[in-house]
């Protein structure tokens, strides 16, 4: 069995991890499943990949960063759509979800973000087209790293990324006071507004964090695989069982929880067949609900 | 009486339009006074207690504190107004350790007096400080209340407000939290409190109200009431030290 599939599988992990963290923000901390979270990610790729464009009209082609497939542009372009996506999740849950929640019943809020999941998709199938697209069609040579491992630069840069962004989320949760609220507001609501949390400035910074790392693993997706209409709905049940096997509200937990969904992924690609890599989540997902429900990282509280 | 701190006048509260639960109490409290409010189950003191921490809808009087109307105050101003609550149960974030229980509260001090304040609630906690890094869930039932307490202290509160902060101990921990009570009043904060356990609260306030559906009904000095036959009546025919147990119904 070649080991190309650790690879392979840290590649997957971390766009199912990134868009994870976001998942298990909302619901630990909303209360709800959040069905339209890998929509963000489509929507934060195809917003960077237009802002891409976009400079590319003004300053002409701009040449790569060392042996990576993209330049500056492709940086900047990530950080306005990071920006774009953010907006995105705090005007979608000012028009619907917080007006639903105030009404109380999280599963009306759920089904709700399933039909933005759904408009947000059409949305998007409209503008651009269900066509792929892509950031670069230049092909990379990728180097063997022993073992008959073999990785491009992008891979490499894009996996430091992604440890970079997933420890700095962390250290946010456990080390600022921001954090310990988000913490604070997921354990005890009641008692979070006593001690004087403002909840709606917390809720505001739990879709700045899952809206902006979201669209980071969109273009992790658009960089490595392609950008469609669909790419972020079909990231959802990774992501949601990522969220769960890590346990709910544990950031560092839903981090594993998606390497270690990529690389049981790409595992099965090699050892039974590519047609059998989307049931590898389901079945994770139910063993962990069967086994140990509250997941890796999960506390049972007393 | 001394200067007054709170100041809750005709006070109409409950969760849901048309249905009061608190139907025009009025209290005072008095700066570096314990007050206790009284009464028999269902008299409506959870509510009332609520009501002033901003956590039930009010739909009548006012709440005072220090003069300035906090009556429409959002629960999460409270601790900037400078009213501190602790609920009667689930008073602590389970899953933080000790310390980040107390420092996720803090956020309305400057960050320089975080740690200070800190260490000044471990010193008049010195329970808490073995325990600094544990998760609040695996302390004790008299730990969690005195991690509760403080936690509502450490922003220097005008006025510290408990719901029961007896209920659910045993014995030997109710004791330690009224001693501990009647050691924050002697360090100069004021106090107001709920309590079923009319015996010992009565024997560290100063003064008492007896709420009864929803009213106050009678005041007195803590140490007279007890012996007042007018409370007695109005807990049913009952002394309050058996209304006390649970007995009223």
């Amino acid at each position: 069995m070649s080991l190309q599939f650790i690879v392979d599988g840290l590649l997957t992990g971390s766009m199912i991890g990134l868009g994870a963290i976001g998942v298990t923000l909302t619901y630990s901390i909303l209360r709800f499943s959040n069905f339209a979270h890998g929509d963000f990610m489509a929507w934060g790729s195809y917003a960077t990949l237009a802002m891409v464009s976009a400079i590319g009209a003004t300053f002409g082609k701009v040449a790569p960063i060392g042996p990576l497939s993209f330049g500056w542009p492709l940086l900047v372009a990530l950080v306005v759509g990071m920006a774009f996506t953010t907006l995105l999740a705090l005007l979608l849950d000012k028009v619907l979800f917080s007006r639903l929640r105030s009404q109380g019943q999280a599963i009306i809020v759920v089904m709700a973000s399933f039909g933005a999941s759904m408009a947000l998709r059409s949305l998007l199938e409209f503008t651009f087209t269900s066509r792929p697209t892509y950031f670069s069609r230049a092909i990379q040579i990728a180097m063997p790293v022993g073992f008959g491992i073999r990785i491009t630069p992008d891979q490499i840069a894009l996996l430091l990324l992604t440890a970079v962004l997933v420890h700095g989320v962390h250290l946010l949760m456990t080390r600022t006071q921001t954090g310990r609220s988000m913490q604070a507001l997921s354990q005890n609501a009641a008692l979070a507004r006593i001690v004087g949390i403002d909840v709606a400035s917390v809720v505001r910074v739990t879709w700045i964090i899952g809206g902006a790392l979201a669209c980071v693993a969109g273009v992790m997706i658009g960089i490595l695989v392609q950008i469609r209409p669909f790419m972020g709905f079909d990231m959802l049940l990774p992501m949601f069982a990522a969220a769960i096997l890590g346990g709910i509200g544990s950031i560092p937990g839903a981090v594993l929880g998606g390497l270690i969904i990529g690389l049981a992924e790409a595992g099965a690609v090699q050892l039974i067949g590519a047609e059998w890599r989307a049931a590898v989540s389901f079945i994770i997902l139910m063993a962990v609900l069967f086994v140990r429900p509250i997941g890796l990282f999960g506390v049972r509280e007393r | 009486m001394s200067e007054t701190v709170l100041d809750v006048r005709d006070l109409e509260a409950g969760y849901e339009p048309g249905v009061p639960i608190v139907r025009g109490a009025s209290i005072t409290v008095g700066r570096g006074e314990i007050v206790v409010v009284l009464g028999p189950n269902g008299a409506g003191k959870s509510s009332f207690i609520k009501a002033i921490a901003g956590l039930v809808p009010i739909t009548g009087g006012t709440v005072l504190l220090d003069g300035r109307d906090i009556t429409a105050a959002p629960a999460h101003t409270m601790v900037r107004l400078g009213l501190a609550f602790v609920p009667q149960t689930e008073n602590i974030f389970p899953l933080m350790s000790v310390e980040d229980n107390l420092r996720v509260a803090c956020g309305i001090l400057e960050r320089r007096e975080v740690p200070v304040r800190i260490e000044e609630m471990y010193a008049a906690f010195p329970d808490l400080v073995r325990q600094r890094r544990t998760a609040a869930c695996n302390l004790s039932g008299g730990q969690r209340q005195m991690l509760a307490v403080a936690r509502a202290l450490i922003i220097h509160p005008k006025v510290l407000v408990l719901d029961e902060p007896s209920a659910g101990l045993s014995p030997k921990f109710v004791s330690t939290v009224f001693e501990m009570l009647a050691g924050i009043r002697k360090s100069g904060v004021t106090i107001l409190l709920v309590e079923q356990n009319a015996k010992a609260a009565l024997a560290i306030g100063d003064r008492a109200y007896v709420l009864v559906e929803g009213k106050d009904r009678h005041e007195g000095v803590a140490s007279e009431l007890w012996n007042d036959p007018v409370v007695a009546e109005l807990y049913l025919g009952q002394r309050p030290s058996q209304a006390g147990k649970g007995g009223a119904a």
